[in-house]
């Protein structure tokens, strides 16, 4: 047992914190937010040079490979500071899905490009169908002359109208999916941008008719990596979350020590106190399941990993749903603002609850696990 | 005992409902449904004009002042039935607030010339009691009045008023004394918003919307004929006012409506073969939730049954409200999660906010405004438990 992190880890903790109190502040982040884009290139390429969008790229691929933990801890410190720039989508999901599936020339083609930040890509692999089972696909690639005829319909991908490439999950057979490489101008391919309740941009993806060379599908059987690339994702969101909770947390307690109602400050009364502290058991929670998630998503038991992460998602969507609320209560009118981090806060988090699965999905899978035992 | 309606109470629900299909605007009930706010203040307007002209304009007031001499029940069963038709809300400030303390402490002259007005919707009236420092706290609150000849001079800033930006009426409590028990150099007046040197900005909400706004005074002059009663007594009618704010507090009304609208949505979601309805777990939280309102709807009639014996409804308001706010915001919530990750979508290409996410979002104010529902709990805690 251990649970404290290497020089390296911390450091890497410290430098992107650092980098976001000094280039991302509350006012920039909500110009970046009113931009059209929604997103920064210049600081998603300030990222790149920090290598934080090299931290899922192997060494032997010219990347840093810092794994689940540093993956982690970056997170935590995006969660903090509200980042709208694809660093989920683009540096975890889609590059995890790149080392694992892709051929040694598309490594090279994608790698170096997306740890510059160069490329920028996503996976667009939700639709209706996931909403139950994440490997429940229904759009569809049937094979071409030359290649790949894919039709289907995937539902709120983040990040979706930055990104260079779509990695596109598309049943080929029966029990088969395919992972498809389809660059963003691809003839029938139609985006339909929306704005999320977090402030982040991403779009609905319609794919008519889309035609892609043979060398466009990333290796060979898509299921089981897929499900290993979610769950990465999943643990890097919940700690985002874990970041946006803590943050919150924080803000409450020191605006319930500056506010003043009937002579004292706010947080000076015991219904409040107790309030806060039961905030902080949730944090706390919250963190323990975060390290849960960080640590078992890459285990290679499908089983034991999958009810670790149903366990995490599920009790943290919980926290984050008390955590949000209450600190929106605690601030009174001002917790409702535009004006106030806390609004922002709150609105991530619910975003967190919403995505890959929400509670009660998690909870249901978490179940299953138990006559599966 | 009998929990149901009698034969009179039921004819008279009955004559409601048959109004309401009638009389209600097809338009003006299609926006409430979908939460649509563009033509709030057109739709709440033009819905008093009609209710004013039927004759029921202030189903609360007395005979005497135009009002419709109804029952407590009756005026129970009018909201419920205008909620459950999606009928706007009237607007509180001026038929609901001001207008109970105009007839009860105004001068004849002051209830001649605005109780007519605010019945025909021709006034639109905002609450002006908060301020930056004082929330809960409102005893505490400093924008000034000073006595200049027969006009007060007032300077200071007031915030969260509710649709402020269409008002042609304030109603303030201002501060005429600071030197005893802050309770005690509080006035109350009414101000007409085109007075010079009145600024409002809106306030955006986490939302998107603007229904709140700040308003500074700067040297705005106010005549000492409209006040309210006595100088520095301003505290017992804004107190006054406040049981007044509290009646059909507990939305029971509102709350039916999205309990249908929860499970029509639900019915309508595939999920594990069946639908979301059948689903034994989301099941069950529509159980609690309805079993919880249904507490509530008895609750509120006990509530209504002591009042109409005379055994004025104190600090049971604060139960309607912390349960009823409650129950509100839990419906949304179960609305929210039916559309599963689709109420990721804020805003989509045509600019359209997703009705549940968005309402999610803004009933979090229902717990905080009104007095919020820790300062409700106090009031239990001091009014009923003696502690
Ligand atoms: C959407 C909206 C519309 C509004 N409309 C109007 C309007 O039209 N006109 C108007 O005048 N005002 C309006 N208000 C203001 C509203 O009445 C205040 O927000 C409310 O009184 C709370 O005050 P505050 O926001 O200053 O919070 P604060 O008083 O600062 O309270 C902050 C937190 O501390 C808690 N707290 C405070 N004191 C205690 C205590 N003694 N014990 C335990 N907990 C305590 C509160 O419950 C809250 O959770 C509106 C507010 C909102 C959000």
């Amino acid at each position: 047992m251990d649970f404290s992190f290497s020089d390296e880890q911390q450091m890497l903790l410290d430098t992107t914190r650092r980098f976001i109190s000094e280039r991302y502040d509350f006012d920039y982040r909500n110009k970046v937010r009113d931009s059209e884009t929604g997103w920064s290139r210049e600081i998603w390429t300030a990222l790149g040079e920090l290598g934080l969008l090299a931290l899922n790229i192997p060494e032997q691929d010219g990347g840093i490979g810092a794994g689940a933990v540093g993956t982690m801890l970056v997170g935590n410190a995006i969660g903090e500071g509200l980042l709208l720039e694809p660093f989920l989508s683009s540096a975890v999901i889609a590059t995890q899905a790149i080392v694992e599936l892709a051929s040694a020339q598309q490594r090279e083609q994608w790698l170096p490009a997306l740890a510059s930040g160069e490329l920028i890509a996503v996976l667009a692999h939700d639709e209706t169908a996931t909403r139950e089972n994440s490997l429940q696909v229904e759009t569809r690639a049937v094979r071409d002359v030359d290649g790949w005829r894919i039709d289907g319909n995937k539902s709120v991908v983040y990040h979706a109208p930055a990104a260079n490439l779509l990695l596109v999950s598309a049943r080929i057979a029966e029990n088969d999916i395919g992972l498809f490489a389809i660059p963003h101008d691809a003839a029938g391919l139609q985006l339909l941008p929306c704005v999320t309740v977090d402030e982040q941009r991403a779009a609905a993806v319609l794919l008519q008719d889309v035609h892609v060379g043979a060398d466009a599908r990333l290796g060979g059987d898509a299921k089981v990596a897929l499900q290993s690339v979610l769950d990465i994702g999943l643990a890097a969101l919940c700690a985002e979350a874990f970041g946006a909770m803590q943050k919150i947390l924080t803000a409450t307690i020191e605006y319930s020590r500056s506010r003043v109602q009937f002579g004292a400050p706010i947080g000076s009364f015991q219904a409040l106190q107790h309030r806060m502290a039961e905030m902080l058991m949730h944090l706390e929670q919250a963190r323990s399941m975060s390290y849960l998630a960080t640590s078992q998503c890459t285990d290679p038991d499908p089983l034991a990993r999958r009810a670790a992460l149903s366990a995490a998602k599920a009790l943290m969507g919980q926290a984050a749903r008390y955590i949000g609320q209450q600190a929106v209560q605690l601030h009174g009118g001002m917790g409702m603002t535009d004006e106030l981090n806390v609004s922002h806060y709150f609105k991530r988090l619910l975003a967190f609850e919403l995505r890959y699965g929400n509670t009660d999905r998690h909870l249901e899978t978490y179940r299953q696990q138990l006559h599966a035992a | 005992m009998d929990l149901d309606f009698n034969a009179e109470e039921l004819a008279f629900r009955d004559q409601v409902r048959e109004f309401l299909a009638t009389a209600l605007p097809a338009e003006i009930r299609d926006r409430m449904h979908r939460s649509d706010d563009s033509h709030i203040r057109d739709d709440i307007q033009n819905w008093q004009k009609i209710l004013h002209a039927k004759g029921w304009g202030a189903p609360a007031w007395p005979v005497e002042f135009g009002g419709t001499g109804w029952s407590k029940t009756e005026q129970y069963i009018f909201e419920t039935e205008c909620a459950l038709a999606d009928a706007p809300a009237q607007l509180a400030f001026g038929v609901k607030m001001v207008a109970p303390v105009l007839m009860r402490y105004g001068s004849p002259q002051q209830q001649q010339y605005f109780l007519p007005r605010i019945l025909a919707a021709d006034d639109w009236w905002c609450q002006g009691y908060s301020e930056p420092g004082s929330g809960s706290d409102l005893a505490s609150l400093k924008m000034k009045a000073e006595r200049d000849g027969d006009e007060y001079v007032l300077n200071g800033q007031k915030v969260w008023n509710t649709l402020g930006q269409f008002a042609d009426w304030i109603f303030c409590l201002v501060r005429t004394d600071s030197s005893g028990k802050p309770q005690r150099g509080i006035s109350f007046l009414l101000i007409d918003m085109k007075t010079p040197g009145i600024t409002v900005r809106p306030t955006r909400l986490l939302d998107g919307t603007f229904e709140v706004n700040e308003i500074w005074f700067d040297n705005v002059r106010v005549p000492v004929s409209n006040r309210i009663g006595e100088e520095n007594a301003g505290w017992t009618y804004a107190k006054f006012l406040l049981g007044h704010e509290r009646t059909n507090i507990a939305g029971i009304g509102a709350s039916k409506r999205e309990l249908a609208r929860l499970k029509q949505m639900a019915a309508a979601q595939p999920k594990a073969g069946a639908t979301m309805l059948q689903d034994p777990l989301f099941a069950t939280r529509i159980a609690q939730v309805e079993i919880e309102l249904r507490a509530l709807e008895i609750t509120n009639m006990r509530v209504i049954f002591a009042e109409a014996k005379k055994q004025a409804p104190g600090p049971e308001a604060s139960m309607l409200k912390i349960r009823g706010t409650e129950i509100m915001q839990r419906l949304s919530e179960l609305q929210m999660e039916v559309l599963g990750a689709d109420a990721l979508i804020y805003r989509d290409t045509s600019g359209e906010i997703a009705r549940e996410t968005s309402t999610y979002l803004n009933l979090r104010k229902l717990s905080i405004f009104g007095g919020s529902n820790e300062i409700q709990r106090n009031i239990i805690a001091q009014m009923i438990l003696g502690l």
